[in-house]
């Protein structure tokens, strides 16, 4: 059997990198400082620390949940790292974060894998608890970083022959994230729960195992996400991650993942961000004000969502 | 299984205690929070403090009257918040552009009317689910406000314009009057009309609605329209109350509203709830974070607590439901 290629299969198949190349022509063709080394990589440094969190809320989108505590968990882990590094030093700060990452990650994937909550109110919740366990924390004062001549100023500030440390991170979390997902026996239970959640049980996958585990994957890029953004500021208050879980949701569904669950991939995800951060970029460089970015944001997402839908069933009216 | 969850079965005199007993949970936390903060602070059950209380939990509750709605539906609406300071900013705006009050007032809520539909079309339309449609509006809507605004506080000129809600019966404001009517009002549209009986019907189950001959895009239509609506009714009464128009305004409180209306009892997945529990959430919102704000404690512990009570009110539920589904 040949299969035909019906213009709807053409689009839902490459939709996202010709929108992605049709953004990148634009904005190189509307601001001419766009296409410089320096620029591209200046971007790339600053998507990296919502790139890594979308890697990680990728995970618990596919398995059809949502993690709103992202932004919350940022701003707290960021004021963790940063004042743990101020007693106990880098590597003692490091640690600290990462568990804390992987406790947050526990907590919300306890009430929404094993206690059944609403995976919006659940880590809505944790959202509301992280910000008041962040103030008690830090006292609502600002943190800074003591000694900035230590090791840990690598993750932000760093670079690698010419790259950029945060990006350097997040393509290699990409890849290892992008290695679980598309080739575990892991990453296929977390598409099948996403898909169907009933068969996936009749299947002998244990889905709230995995769904936990989604969770914990978050949390953890959460964490590392910290540990850029601390690394690169230097310093941490207790509102420097607000709004990030929206900007993440909207990379993610930009990128083409599915928020009822079972499709999407990691390399979608990063592609999503990119696309953000470049409009962004753009805008800013074509000398448009810094909220401009929203309003094409809104349009592109409901743009890119409904062409999706679109092609999938085959018209454009529901 | 879950062929009965709207109504949760009465089975024994034991199953119905313990069923009103779970269903009004709202109400009895509600008074026990109230007890509470009577007994440790001298101030709070004083006729200002609780008048104070209402006119405060307003703001709030109008912006969750219409998340009940959209609920109620199985939707949601998370632009309601940059919505609300849409209105606040058009209505100072062009009130200080040389607007009459009324005319400023009605652009202002015709804006919000209009975003409302225009996500009410997105959905109906296209298909997509509403979460997406309104996290794009929340971006876009505050971009709007921005561009408006240039980024700046609106500060009113006319300072007889903050005093148009300056109205009182007792002691109670005429934002509060308005948020009780309006609790009234889509109590009563939502039992009592077939449009509101329609709504339990979509968010139960949209395809037997569809066979039933519900129009369910034009339904869903409606309800993102008033919700937008009460969001800018909400955005102009905060900006009569504080005479000035923050672009970030309202950020956020879609997310409060939404814990208002979980809180509760009514469902996020549709089919169940109504204006008393959204009441009730309201209330209880309101009522804890003043009771707190008189215990001087510092803030972190208003949003350690509301994280915990929503929580608790998630737990509630859950025992509800597995309650109501060991009685069939």
């Amino acid at each position: 059997m040949i299969a035909t290629l019906t213009t709807g299969d053409f689009i839902r198949r490459n939709g996202l990198i010709i929108a992605f190349a049709a953004i990148l022509a634009i904005v190189a063709l509307s601001a001419p400082t766009f296409l410089t080394v320096g620029n591209l990589l200046g971007v790339l440094r600053q998507i990296a620390i919502v790139g890594t969190i979308a890697v990680g809320v990728t995970f618990v989108v596919i398995s059809g949940r949502l993690d709103l505590s992202v932004g919350s968990g940022l701003t707290f882990l960021s004021v963790l790292v940063v004042s743990q590094h101020n007693q106990i030093g880098p590597a003692g700060a490091l640690a600290v974060t990462l568990c804390c990452g992987l406790l947050i990650g526990a907590c919300n994937g306890f009430l929404v894998a094993y206690l059944r909550f609403d995976s919006l109110i659940a880590t809505l919740a944790m959202l509301s608890l992280l910000q008041g366990v962040t103030i008690w924390y830090s006292g609502g004062a600002n943190v800074n970083v003591a000694d900035s001549t230590t090791w840990f100023s690598f993750f932000g500030r760093g670079s690698v022959l010419g790259i950029p440390a945060p990006v350097l991170l997040l393509v290699l979390g990409a890849a290892v994230a992008g290695f679980v997902l598309m080739r575990t026996r892991f990453g296929r239970a977390v598409f099948a729960v996403g898909g169907n959640e009933t068969a996936s049980i009749f299947s002998g996958i244990a889905a709230p195992r995995i769904v936990f585990a989604t969770y914990l994957i978050s949390g953890l890029a959460t964490a590392c996400a910290a540990i850029i953004m601390g690394s690169r500021v230097m310093g941490a208050q207790s509102t420097i991650g607000q709004g990030y879980e929206l900007t993440v949701l909207a990379g993610i569904i930009l990128g083409g993942t599915s928020l009822l669950g079972g499709y999407g991939s990691i390399w979608r995800t990063i592609v999503g961000v990119a696309m953000l951060g470049f409009i962004e970029n753009g805008l800013i460089l074509m000398g448009f004000p810094y909220y401009v970015q929203w309003l094409v944001t809104w349009a592109i997402v409901i743009m890119a969502v409904w062409i999706d839908l679109a092609a999938k069933r085959g018209r454009l009216l529901a | 299984m879950t062929q009965s969850l709207t109504q949760p079965a009465l089975s024994g005199h034991k199953g119905m205690a313990r069923t009103i007993l779970l269903r009004s949970h709202i109400w009895l936390f509600l008074l026990a929070a109230c007890v509470f903060f009577s007994v440790v602070s001298p101030y709070f059950l004083t006729v200002n403090n609780l008048a104070n209380v209402l006119t405060q939990s307003a703001f709030i509750g109008i912006l969750a009257i219409g998340m009940t709605l959209v609920m109620i539906n199985g939707e949601i609406d998370l632009s309601v918040g940059a919505t609300l300071a849409l209105a606040c900013a058009l209505a100072i705006g062009l009130h200080n552009g040389g607007a009459s009050a009324p005319v400023a007032i009605a652009a202002a809520l015709l804006a919000g009317t209009a975003m409302g539909l225009l996500n009410g079309s997105l959905v109906a339309l296209s298909g997509m689910h509403s979460f997406v449609v309104t996290l794009g509006a929340l971006i876009g809507i505050r971009g709007l406000v921005f561009v408006y605004t240039g980024g700046n506080a609106l500060l009113v000129n006319d300072f007889e314009y903050t005093e148009i809600p300056e109205v009182y019966l007792g002691q109670i404001s005429l934002t509060a009057m308005i948020f009780f009517a309006l609790v009234l009002f889509f109590q009563w549209f939502l039992t009592s009309t077939r449009h509101g009986r329609e709504a339990y019907a979509v968010g139960d189950n949209v395809e037997a609605a569809r066979d039933a001959g519900i129009r369910v895009g034009r339904h869903k239509l409606i309800n993102f329209t008033l919700c937008g609506f009460l969001a800018a009714l909400s955005g102009v009464l905060l900006s009569m109350r504080l005479g000035t128009a923050e672009p970030q305004a309202g950020r956020s409180w879609e997310l409060w509203a939404i814990i208002a209306v979980v809180l509760g009892g009514t469902r996020l997945k549709g089919g169940y709830g109504d204006m008393w529990r959204t009441l009730g959430g309201v209330l209880a919102l309101a009522v804890v974070q003043n009771g707190l704000r008189l215990l001087n404690t510092p803030n972190y512990v208003e949003l350690i607590v509301m994280g915990l009570v929503l929580l608790l009110a998630l737990g509630l539920d859950r025992i509800m439901l597995l309650g109501t589904r060991k009685g069939e």
